[in-house]
């Protein structure tokens, strides 16, 4: 395979007239962070979900993980993992319980869920904790263990949508800390989200405004090439073009 | 890959257990409702009226009056006061509430029935509630007319008129009989398609729906995974429902047990499916339940002929009756259980309920693609 883990070409989706996606073209290489920038409505969420299999593009191509997302859809879902902004767990069962069952949905062995569960517990820090029933964790909490469990079957990619929705700075850096270690081990992180500083952290960003990929490059280059300080300013120039209104 | 399949289905109904015995509203639903139904429906919203309170003015005091009153006092429907008292006190009495009913035995009663051939009793009845007030006369009438067949018996009379009331269907006036049917149909409506409706919305709600779709789960996998508890405890509370009904109802099962689980399970099927396809259309938990009870509970208690016949209802509405599961299920449960007919009494509307079922799940099948486009 090659070293590209995403690829999307003139990728369009329409619902009746209303064109949420309109022929963007990008590509993600393996190992990447992967920054998928836009406001509200500006078409990410629908994009995401043709990534990952959920939804079917009216037209152009794309592969992920080197399948195709018209033909292979299933084939896509067993080599990604994601994790959406209403944080994935369920709340009534207790941190061991819900790794048990993601893992086991992927498939894996009772061996690998007990070691890999251990290890991620350990990594986290919260031995202590897998009895403890998920609703009463704090939120910065459940977003990393969210995190960890969507990468537990090691994914070639992992999708987050807006993941780190309503947390502190501080929490929202060592999340980050974790997508950083996941892009060390090879894992192709694709990121949306709307904080900027967000988008620094990227290695490389999209701009997306009314359903077209508006900017596409790194963080550093955009800067330079709308010759502002911050990413904050570059999506500021990009989205006072938009004509959607934002819902 | 068969493992596999096997794998994650367990592991999605462990899950799906942990979510109904952690939950008490859940388990109190699950449990509490059957065995509440069964107790109200058998016990206390029973047709017959038991122990009323009526009074018995005996002016006669002969033999024959002595022995009317004598059964009467033995019916376990009547609470005798003996009591000679006036007209005046016999209106105050029922005015006030504390009789439902009072029997007045004239000075002459036996001699106009052995002289004449024909005695009185004034029977006057509280009929501001009307269904009581008919039910109790048509005791009194039965206990009279018990009498005087045995009175006609001993003195060969040749003429009497007897003024027969007959009661049809449930001759013992028994409630329970027609209840449990109707209680079992309830219930597994409601356990099944709400709570089925409830926990897969749930999930949507929750945001895990996602989560589920983007796993290599198969969709199919998700919907057995999240209708087989439903379906395991259905059938649990099936077996209790019908414990109860034989040990507190007194009510024997007449037919087959197994044939009545098989056709109970069929049923169930055809539930799941109903709240498979409401979940479709909910995007809350409480817009499931909504549904669930507008359209599914209230059909099945008003369109499966068990509280109120169908042939009585308007043409339009008894047409909508044979769309409703519940109804065939009745129907079914009924043959079964309390006349003990086997599957060839019933394989029509087996049949039909089959039908029902498949069409629900080719539905189900089609919108769950939908959802996925």
């Amino acid at each position: 395979m090659s070293n590209i883990a995403i690829q999307a070409d003139k990728l369009t989706k329409r619902f009746d007239d209303f064109t949420a996606v309109d022929a963007i073209t990008f590509d993600v290489r393996q190992g990447e962070i992967f920054g998928f920038v836009g406001a509200n409505g500006a078409g990410k969420t629908t994009a995401m979900r043709i990534l990952c299999g959920l939804s079917i593009p009216t037209s152009g191509t794309a592969t992920v993980a080197g399948f195709d997302v018209y033909k292979d859809a299933e084939k896509i879902k067993k080599n990604i993992g994601y994790m959406s902004q209403k944080f994935s767990l369920y709340e009534d069962l207790t941190v061991m319980e819900n790794i048990t069952f993601y893992a086991g949905i992927y498939g894996l062995s009772n061996q690998e869920i007990k070691d890999r569960g251990a290890e991620l517990l350990t990594r986290l820090g919260i031995e202590h904790e897998a009895k403890t029933f998920v609703a009463s964790l704090p939120l910065g909490w459940k977003q990393k263990l969210a995190f960890s469990v969507a990468v537990i079957h090691r994914p070639k990619i992992v999708f987050l949508d807006e993941p780190t929705g309503g947390v502190d700075p501080v929490t929202r850096r060592q999340f980050w800390d974790l997508i950083y270690e996941a892009a060390d081990r090879g894992i192709t992180v694709f990121v949306t989200t709307h904080y900027m500083d967000e988008a620094e952290y990227c290695n490389r960003v999209s701009v997306m405004v009314d359903g077209r990929i508006d900017a596409f490059d790194t963080p550093a280059n955009l800067k330079k090439k709308f010759s502002v300080e911050s990413m904050n300013e570059v999506f500021y120039q990009l989205a006072r073009g938009a004509k959607r209104k934002a819902d | 890959m068969k493992n596999a399949v096997w794998k994650q289905l367990y592991a999605f109904i462990q899950k799906e257990f942990y979510h109904v015995f952690r939950d008490r509203k859940t388990l109190l639903m699950l449990f509490g409702i059957p065995i509440a139904q069964v107790l109200l429906f058998g016990f206390v919203l029973s047709n017959e009226i038991k122990n009323s309170k009526i009074v018995v003015c005996d002016y006669a005091k002969d033999y024959a009056s002595q022995e009317i009153i004598r059964k009467i006092e033995a019916s376990k429907y009547f609470n005798v006061q003996k009591a000679t008292l006036t007209h005046d006190q016999i209106e105050a009495s029922l005015r006030s509430g504390d009789i439902k009913m009072a029997v007045i035995f004239p000075a002459d009663f036996y001699s106009d029935l052995s002289h004449l051939n024909k005695a009185q009793i004034q029977v006057i009845a509280d009929a501001s509630d009307p269904n009581t007030a008919t039910t109790l006369s048509n005791y009194l009438t039965s206990i009279i007319n018990d009498y005087q067949a045995e009175a006609l018996a001993q003195t060969k009379k040749p003429y009497s008129i007897i003024p027969q009331v007959k009661m049809l269907y449930n001759p013992e006036l028994l409630g329970a009989p027609n209840f449990v049917p109707g209680v079992m149909a309830l219930v597994l409506m409601l356990i099944c398609a709400m709570m089925t409706a409830v926990a897969i919305v749930k999930e949507k709600e929750m945001g895990t729906m996602e989560i589920l779709l983007v796993s290599p789960l198969k969709p199919y996998l998700v919907i057995i995974a999240k209708t087989i508890p439903y379906l395991l405890i259905s059938l649990l509370n099936l077996a209790a429902i019908l414990l109860m009904s034989v040990f507190l109802l007194n009510l024997a099962i007449k037919g087959s047990v197994i044939l009545l689980f098989a056709e109970s399970t069929l049923f169930i099927i055809s539930c799941l499916a109903l709240g498979l396809l409401i979940s479709v259309g909910s995007t809350s938990q409480m817009s499931a339940m909504m549904t669930s009870q507008m359209s599914l509970m209230l059909p099945t208690m008003m369109l499966t002929g068990f509280m109120f016949p169908i042939e009585n209802m308007p043409f339009w509405m008894q047409g909508i009756s044979y769309i409703v599961p519940s109804r065939y299920y009745y129907t079914i449960v009924k043959a079964v259980m309390l006349e003990g007919l086997g599957f060839t009494a019933i394989w029509r509307e087996t049949l039909v309920l089959a039908g029902i079922t498949l069409v629900l799940v080719v539905i189900n099948v089609r919108s769950f693609k939908i959802r996925l486009a």
